[in-house]
């Protein structure tokens, strides 16, 4: 055992583990505090909808499809003269985060976008006709309704920004993904590789179960 | 009291105006039940939804109890929809709100009730539609009829003057359908609430409705008190309607006629006339015989009705037809 694995670090790779818990934390709170707002306008300016605005939605919508469609191994470097701007360093757990969330908040922003256009519109209507503001049908109707598809929102963006974080090791980015690149890949020891994945692995089924468990709790159909 | 004045309502589809409601005169009258009767795409559900705004007309004027609502700005409107109950076909329930809560949403929208009011308010509802056990309970776990129930509930609770009912039974099925036509028809005679009620089945109207409009291609082709254009049916729409909820077919009903001797007579009792015992003595004095060739009694709202389609052979008709008419028999001579 201790052959097999002798180029194993245990503490180097708790803070990795660790690293990447903070990064994939952090960026999903922010990506969720900025996709959740942009998700709701692109839903509410939609065809149709409540506050219908064709230039208004074009514009966000184009803003989150570029967002998208830029690689995010690109994202990463494209970002950092941004990310140094903002928090004086593109490197670490601190440097990886702005990017992170620049790659999860539009992604979560659209899973918001079509979870609240499952939204019965007939409970829309109920909700109107009883006298409700805009701003009561989307905090009193709209957002419980779609709560069970947020959090699977959430979840999905979660288990995407795992595989994001691991990939900013690439820029120096710090917890597992930069431990597999620097001791796994560039110094050929596999058995740092297999046991960074197995935990990635392993993190991503946590996050699966536990947002799995959360949409039933929360599920009333 | 609810005047439409020349409302009409189109929408534009591909930079066309379709009309959706040509420009309508009707006035529903506050307290009663008022159907209107129209097959899908009639224009019934766009002429419900512009009694609350929901769709706003694009010519026009909507008065209510004397006040055009189509002046309103958002905030009257708002509170003007309070006044309003509405429920549908579909429930529309929230599901991730309880019963008691889905009773509770638009007074607590409304903000201007308080907790304990409210939660008074919800269990006095909840007993008004029998739902008292079911308070804690998700919508997904009540029946159809259970839901309307809820639907109903939440309709009333900030005490509105007028509900709205977009096909509220036609999700339901038969004996369903009856209980909640029941309720609503508590529900106006108890609280003095004027109904606009929607559907597609001239039953519905018949059970509780005091007045309808008939809709045929946004239009309202005919329009009165429900016994009137129950009975004797004007425009060839409304005909339909009645057959249908009659389920008679009408060649089999022309070939029966063909069939028959004599004078074809369609009488039509209404009210006490229904009991009385008729036409044995008519026969008797007009020495007339005669052959039920169809007929029905029933009830329109609480008023007995029969409408009975005779042959008569022999003895002297004329004495036959006055003797009817003096007994408040409406007579109609078919052949």
């Amino acid at each position: 055992m201790e052959a097999l694995l002798s180029n194993v670090d245990w503490t180097e790779i708790g803070w990795a583990s660790w690293d990447t818990l903070v990064m994939v934390g952090m960026s999903l709170l922010f990506s969720v505090l900025i996709g959740l707002p942009i998700g709701v306008l692109l839903f509410l300016f939609g065809k149709r909808q409540l506050l219908e605005q064709p230039v208004a939605y074009a514009v966000l919508s184009f803003v989150v499809n570029v967002l998208r469609s830029v690689p995010f191994i690109i994202l990463l470097i494209v970002m950092i003269p941004f990310t140094v701007m903002l928090i004086g360093t593109s490197l670490g757990v601190a440097g990886a985060i702005p990017p992170l969330v620049a790659g999860g908040a539009p992604f979560f922003a659209r899973l918001v976008e079509t979870s609240l256009r499952e939204v019965d519109r007939g409970i829309i209507e109920a909700t109107q006709a009883m006298g409700a503001s805009v701003k009561q049908i989307i905090f009193g109707a709209l957002l419980p309704e779609a709560l069970p598809g947020i959090i699977a929102g959430i979840t999905v963006t979660a288990i995407t920004l795992v595989s994001y974080a691991a990939m900013s090791g690439v820029i120096g980015g710090g917890g597992l993904g930069d431990l597999a690149i620097r001791f796994g890949y560039q110094r050929f020891q596999t058995d740092v590789m297999v046991i960074t994945v197995a935990l990635l692995v392993i993190f991503v089924q946590v996050l699966q179960m536990v947002g799995d468990r959360l949409v039933l709790y929360f599920s009333r159909k | 009291m609810i005047v439409f004045d020349q409302v009409q309502k189109s929408y534009q589809v591909g930079g066309r105006a379709i009309p959706a409601l040509h420009p309508t005169d009707m006035t529903i009258e506050t307290g009663e039940v008022f159907g209107i009767v129209g097959h899908s795409g009639a224009g019934k559900s766009t002429l419900v939804r512009l009694i609350n705004l929901l769709e706003p007309p694009t010519g026009g004027r909507i008065l209510i109890d004397d006040e055009n609502i189509t002046d309103y700005d958002a905030a009257e409107l708002r509170a003007f929809r309070r006044k309003v109950g509405m429920i549908f076909q579909h429930f529309n329930l929230l599901s991730s709100k309880t019963v008691a809560d889905n009773i509770a949403f638009p007074m607590k929208l409304a903000g201007i009730y308080s907790k304990a009011e409210i939660r008074d308010r919800v269990e006095e509802l909840l007993a008004r539609v029998s739902l008292t056990d079911h308070a804690n309970k998700y919508p997904s776990q009540l029946s159809g009829g259970q839901k309307q129930r809820v639907g109903i509930a939440r309709a009333l609770a900030c005490r509105p003057t007028i509900l709205l009912c977009d096909e509220a039974t036609s999700a339901l099925d038969p004996q369903t359908t009856q209980s909640v036509l029941k309720l609503l028809a508590d529900i106006n005679r108890e609280l003095g609430l004027t109904i606009v009620l929607i559907t597609h089945e001239m039953d519905v109207v018949r059970r509780v409705c005091d007045r309808v409009a008939v809709m045929d291609a946004g239009e309202v082709v005919e329009m009165g008190p429900v016994s009137e254009v129950f009975l004797h049916p004007k425009h060839p729409t409304t005909r339909d309607f009645v057959f249908e909820s009659e389920s008679i077919d009408r060649e089999e009903l022309q070939e029966d006629l063909s069939k028959a001797d004599g004078r074809i007579l369609r009488l039509t009792f209404k009210g006490e006339s229904t009991y009385k015992p008729l036409l044995g003595s008519v026969a008797r004095e007009s020495g007339v015989d005669f052959s039920i060739l169809s007929g029905r009694i029933d009830h329109i709202k609480d008023t007995p009705y029969g409408q009975l389609t005779l042959s008569l052979v022999g003895g002297d008709l004329q004495v036959a037809m006055e003797a009817l008419k003096a007994a408040d028999v409406h007579v109609e001579v078919l052949r």
